[in-house]
């Protein structure tokens, strides 16, 4: 079982009659895509395709999701053969809001610094629904154009050459050092119903888990963001296609870690949901017999109770354990930051507090339902000021305190 | 030569040469020019002028605070305002305070006062041992310094520079400024991403180095809850929710996270809410079915049914909701606590609290 990754380095995108990579360039036949879109989903009314490049003067509102545009080129199986990877191309779907949550993208000015995505070449896909298609159907509709579009993007790739090939063999036990430590990473995954879903390989994450997944299977691109809320520590499926953390330890396998396996876990509504995962993820990790475990987290508030359950067991079955989030401390900076904590978390990574306050300068494009800026998270009522400025909390920037650790945004205390 | 930055320093009845316990019942005093450690610090640092003294018994200060702030603010307003050039103070030092409790405490209050009347940095000087650093490490910084006085010069090394610091609006740091952190977070770029951060950090923790959390636990209020009513037949009940319930249009523009304001809303001829009269504002949770009936977040139509059978004394004829979706603890906590207020004004003995 090998995986290997194709990277076609992507240096700019434009329009063009016939799609494919011409060099560094990607060629997007918008035409195609726009129909390819509205004829498999006839829920979607519109489609409208637009291009935003890092530098823009371009803000993307009411962000769905993030998909990267890969193409299996060989290999029938999970977690083997090969994927071309169109990288710094990233499809972005946005539409009218549904929870209140969908974030911002800025191509430019102070909010470029906070998102991932305002680096990468975005293909926007603005979707319309019809009026009587109920909110789950809404997002559900949403989410598979994105997938859709990635997909038919990554085909025009199907032929090209790579730039890098990184190859992902399995590990085999005997050729790392046994003096070096075993690491699990404890995968957390939002699963909470109602718009706060993610699927592993077609299947809702409040079922099946926990369970024990090896890396290279994960990294096939199995799991996809059914996350419509959480702007800023939602995990879009791009960040599950390139989770930080896996990398991280894959990076490092065998050279001052090993890197002995991934707990996928869910975060659930109930007390006793939360409990019996929690409980079983701990089991799961002692089966496996690390050293120590690297947990991170989707989300804020419930999931911190989540989180801080699987710490506390950890910790007390004797396994040291790292824990990322992010925090809630006010605008001032001057609150507690989490819903939940425990004793035994004593080494978190935070990765910013989302309640700080940017002002985002104007924009000349907006792309997206312009009608429903103000009602996104970590929006104001006086948010959108007359010269057409922006006051919002971090929390309404994609991907701004990511916790799988994507960001290099920190919080300290001073 | 450029002109020298204008300094009022504070000293206690002892620092400041009046005398010893015998004296530290003396009102607070200002007089011209440097005193004891006020002398040392224009030696150390000769770009800094210290136009006044002001010197307060520590017993006087600890015991009627309130009046000693404000005798101290009016004796020191000629250096504000339309004070001659010469005259007009820049920066406020008090201290250093070492482990005295009632000096530290009286620098505490002071600095805390006079930044924010007359609007100039301020900054004290005490050990982290000194109780008042823990009561004023949040409003004033505070430079860190032995228990006692053998650390002075140490003290004077460390307030001053961090007060020209302050002055010239620098971005200060504990570490590199030596002052006691102030429980405030702030946001930055790190070097590293977070993922990279995590995996050295749990490196370090495996082989036995100190680790630094990037935010240590914080000790949680614990509410002891209210003993039962005995009599709910003739108790009066109020709703409060954070699921964000409110008459439909949002009157009070409550935000749907990181809410900075509850709204006060009338019962008083409802038997139930409908889709019609209310919904929610919060966006944490999926609003559909709220939308479509909030009395699935705010139980009107089933307490309406229990008072009809007699169950319940009365119904209190408002409710309070706010949202509590990322919205900061300082925040919940103040929402909570006038609300509180508010209910018990009223006359209310229970409280059906709903949240999401």
């Amino acid at each position: 079982m090998v995986l290997e990754k194709g990277d076609i380095l992507i240096e700019d995108i434009v329009f063009g009659p016939e799609g494919g990579v011409k060099g560094h360039c990607l060629v997007l036949d918008q035409k195609s895509l726009k129909q390819y879109l509205l004829k498999r989903d006839e829920r979607l009314l519109t489609a409208e395709i637009s291009l935003a490049r890092p530098g823009e003067s371009v803000r993307i509102i009411c962000v769905k999701d993030v998909v990267e545009p890969w193409c299996k080129v060989s290999g029938d199986k999970t977690g083997e053969g090969r994927h071309h990877i169109l990288k710094n191309i990233a499809v972005v779907t946005c539409g009218k809001i549904v929870g209140f949550q969908e974030g911002i993208i800025d191509m430019s000015g102070s909010g470029a610094l906070y998102s991932p995505f305002s680096k990468t070449l975005n293909v926007v896909i603005d979707i319309t629904v019809g009026a009587d298609i109920p909110p789950h159907e809404h997002e559900e509709a949403a989410r598979e154009a994105g997938l859709a579009a990635a997909q038919f993007i990554g085909e025009t790739c199907r032929d090209a050459t790579p730039d890098t090939i990184t190859r992902f063999p399995p590990v085999e036990p005997e050729t790392i050092s046994a003096d070096l430590p075993k690491i699990v990473y404890v995968y957390m995954l939002l699963s909470q119903g109602l718009l706060h879903d993610t699927i592993v390989f077609g299947q809702d994450a409040k079922q099946g888990l926990p369970c024990i997944m090896k890396p290279q299977v994960l990294m096939d691109g199995g799991i996809v963001s059914a996350n419509c809320v959480s702007a800023c520590d939602k995990n879009t499926t791009y960040h599950h296609q390139n989770n930080p953390v896996i990398h991280e330890l894959n990076t490092r396998h065998g050279k001052d870690l090993n890197f002995i396996g991934v707990v996928l876990t869910n975060e659930l509504v109930r007390l006793a949901g939360k409990e019996a995962s929690a409980a079983k993820s701990i089991e799961l990790v002692k089966e496996l017999n690390p050293d120590g475990v690297l947990l991170s987290k989707e989300g804020f508030g419930n999931p911190d109770a989540d989180q801080m359950m699987i710490i506390r067991g950890l910790e007390k079955a004797g396994i040291k354990t790292v824990a990322i989030t992010d925090e809630y401390a006010g605008a001032d900076g001057c609150s507690q930051s989490l819903a939940d904590v425990t004793p035994e978390a004593d080494a978190m990574i935070s990765v910013g507090n989302a309640n700080e306050r940017i002002v985002l300068p104007p924009m000349d494009r907006i792309l997206g339902p312009v009608e429903d800026l103000s009602s996104l998270a970590g929006a104001y009522p006086q948010s959108l000021r007359d010269d057409g400025s922006l006051e919002i909390e971090l929390q309404g920037i994609i991907g701004s305190t990511n916790e799988l650790g994507f960001q290099r945004l920190r919080c300290r205390e001073v | 030569m450029a002109s020298k930055i204008k300094v009022i320093h504070c000293l206690n009845q002892f620092f400041g040469g009046l005398g010893g316990e015998e004296q530290a019942h003396v009102t607070p005093r200002l007089v011209e020019g440097a005193k004891g450690p006020g002398m040392l610090m224009q030696s150390i640092f000769p770009e800094v002028e210290i136009i006044a003294t002001l010197i307060f018994g520590d017993n006087y200060v600890a015991q009627k605070t309130d009046a000693a702030v404000e005798q101290v603010l009016e004796l020191l307003a000629p250096h504000f305002n339309d004070a001659a050039k010469d005259q007009q103070a820049q920066l406020f030092v008090a201290g250093p305070a070492f482990n005295a409790g009632r000096y530290g405490l009286a620098c505490g209050a002071l600095c805390k006062a006079v930044s924010k009347r007359y609007l100039i940095p301020v900054v004290t000087a005490m050990s982290e041992q000194n109780p008042a650093a823990a009561e004023y490490r949040r409003d004033v910084y505070i430079a860190a310094t032995s228990d006692d006085v053998t650390g002075m010069e140490q003290a004077i090394g460390r307030m001053v520079p961090l007060g020209i610091n302050l002055l010239h609006g620098e971005k200060v740091l504990p570490e590199t400024d030596h002052y006691i952190a102030r429980g405030q977070r702030r946001n930055y770029f790190s070097s590293q991403s977070g993922a990279e951060r995590a995996v050295d950090m749990l490196l370090a923790k495996i082989s036995g180095q100190p680790v630094l959390s990037e935010y240590a636990m914080p000790v949680f209020d614990r509410v002891e809850p209210a003993p039962a009513i005995k009599d709910l037949a003739s108790a009066r009940l109020g709703l409060v929710t954070s699921g964000g319930i409110v008459p439909r249009g949002n009157p009070d523009r409550i935000v749907s996270a990181n809410a900075q304001n509850f709204g006060t809303y009338s019962l008083n001829t409802l038997d139930t809410l409908s889709k019609e009269t209310h919904q929610t504002a919060h966006g944490g949770y999926d609003p559909t079915c709220a939308n479509e009936n909030p009395n699935r977040v705010l139980p009107l139509d089933a307490i309406r049914e229990l008072e009809a059978e007699g169950a319940i004394g009365s119904i209190h004829p408002y409710y309070y909701a706010t949202v509590g979706n990322a919205t900061s603890v300082a925040n919940a906590k103040q929402f909570g606590e006038s609300i509180a207020k508010k209910l018990l004004a009223d006359g209310v003995q229970a409280v059906i609290l709903t949240s999401t």
